[in-house]
């Protein structure tokens, strides 16, 4: 019998180790697997390495990890944003290192490490700084530069339905990440709305089949980290303010 | 003085020129008024880099839901017809070439079409987004912007002096005071705003232009 549900976002988040590469599903506040971020504060790894798009806002979710001090670098594409205030402030302090990687490649990447894909070649940021150093080739009279595949030691992923196989759905333009970082980690933790019975998702309804998901917790009511953010809300795990 | 086209009549111009069934990808900020000026014949698909084809106009306040945002984050609604995909799929469909247009803002566009629009390489924290995937992959990107900076230093410039974004990627710039095709010899004027000289033109410029015996008069309705 395969169950992947596990009773608490505790129990979730136990495989984090020190050290670790961690996925962030999530694109601005949709999508965020905010009560596992916050788990995985309380657990407190260190010296991780997270993967999102972004580089958190406020002082929740994402941010609220970053200041934990337990990441040491962070790979994304667009970390500036009007509250990506713990981020602009470790980064200037040099407390935390970044690689920024164009949207577009940074999602190639993911894929191509699911799907066992040893690096590719991509146009984006010929004839740009972000290209310096990398190998390059030129196909049908263009020049393009090679990608390596990003691999994680773990995701953490929000979606919307799932059952005990990890068959997956997600609600509406929250799926963004949530797809291709299911596929790329050696353990994918997912947070859904609801576990429903077995064959309750029709085939065809599947956007992320199980076999790419490990441990699934139920969190009927996730929270917004808009509107946490607009309540002044500062995560601060087991630590003292 | 030359009256200058209002970003939202510079909007409405670029729009004009997206005809009918095209996939259109449009960048934060200027560019987004784009999509307020799309002839109501034309059937127009946008997309977002985050996951959307189809995507619609704002919702009212009420209705706002932040799991269906744009690229910028800002909620937005779905028209009949379209679709969410992942984000690989999403930039698939920018760098594999089947989004027609993409309209970027610019902080420099040189003689050959580079785009700088990500750094001004100065300190700071760098961000990238999803702009060289988009300068790269769109079959077209058409750059929205005010001719010249706000301090008067020319945009459309001989040589980018800031990192690019791409490297010759420009198909079209349209500006407060023209509209400027990037051509094999270089940038050539396609219209200008009336009572403007092609010579004041060129004073405003950094690049040279061309087109200065068949350009014509760049025309925009008054538009709120």
């Amino acid at each position: 019998m395969i169950d992947k549900t596990v009773a608490s976002l505790h129990e979730a988040v136990s495989v984090v180790r020190d050290g670790d590469c961690v996925l962030i599903s999530g694109f601005g506040e949709s999508g965020n697997p905010t009560e596992l971020v916050h788990a995985l504060i309380d657990h407190g790894a260190r010296d991780l390495t997270v993967v999102n798009n972004n580089a958190g806002n406020g002082n929740v979710g994402l941010a609220a990890l970053l200041e934990s001090g337990n990441v040491a670098r962070i790979v994304c594409s667009f970390p500036r944003s009007t509250a990506s205030h713990v981020f602009d402030e470790m980064y200037k302090a040099g407390r935390l290192e970044l690689e920024v990687v164009p949207q577009g490649t940074l999602a190639e990447r993911i894929r191509a490490a699911g799907a066992g894909i040893g690096g590719f070649y991509s146009r984006t940021t010929i004839g740009t700084p972000l290209a310096e150093g990398k190998q390059r080739r030129v196909y049908n009279g263009e020049e393009f530069v090679l990608e390596d595949p990003l691999h994680a030691d773990v995701a953490l992923i929000k979606a919307e339905l799932a059952d005990r196989w990890g068959n997956l759905t997600y609600r509406l333009a929250a799926r963004n990440f949530g797809p291709i970082m299911c596929t790329a980690a050696t353990t994918t933790i997912v947070q859904a709305r609801k576990i429903v019975p077995l064959g309750d998702i029709p085939p065809e309804a599947v956007v992320t089949p199980g076999i790419f998901v490990d441990r699934v917790v139920e969190v009927p009511n996730p929270v917004s980290e808009r509107e946490m953010i607009e309540n002044g809300v500062h995560y601060l795990g087991g630590r003292k303010p | 003085m030359t009256d200058k086209l209002t970003r939202r009549q510079v909007a409405w111009r670029l729009a004009q020129d997206i005809q009918d069934g095209m996939y259109v990808n449009l960048g934060i900020g200027m560019p987004e008024l784009v999509a307020n000026y799309i002839p109501g014949d034309r059937e127009i698909v946008f997309h977002s880099e985050n996951g959307i084809l189809g995507m619609g106009p704002e919702p009212r306040d009420n209705e706002a839901d932040y799991d269906l945002i744009n690229a910028g984050k800002k909620p937005v609604t779905m028209l009949p017809g379209g679709s969410f995909f992942h984000h690989a799929d999403s930039f698939g469909m920018v760098r594999g070439g089947h989004i027609d247009i993409c309209v970027l803002g610019a902080f420099q566009v040189s003689s050959a079409g580079d785009l700088a629009n990500w750094s001004t390489g100065g300190g700071g924290v760098p961000a990238v987004g999803g702009a060289m995937d988009l300068a790269v992959g769109a079959r077209r990107v058409f750059v929205m912007t005010d001719h010249n900076t706000k301090t008067g230093e020319a945009k459309l410039v001989r040589e980018c002096s800031y990192p690019l974004t791409g490297l010759g990627v420009v198909s079209t710039v349209y500006t407060d005071l023209a509209v400027v095709d990037v051509t094999d010899r270089g940038l050539t004027v396609r219209e200008k705003v009336d009572g403007l000289s092609f010579d004041e033109l060129q004073s405003r410029t950094d690049a040279e232009l061309l087109g200065r015996e068949t350009c014509g008069v760049l025309n925009s309705p008054e538009v709120g």
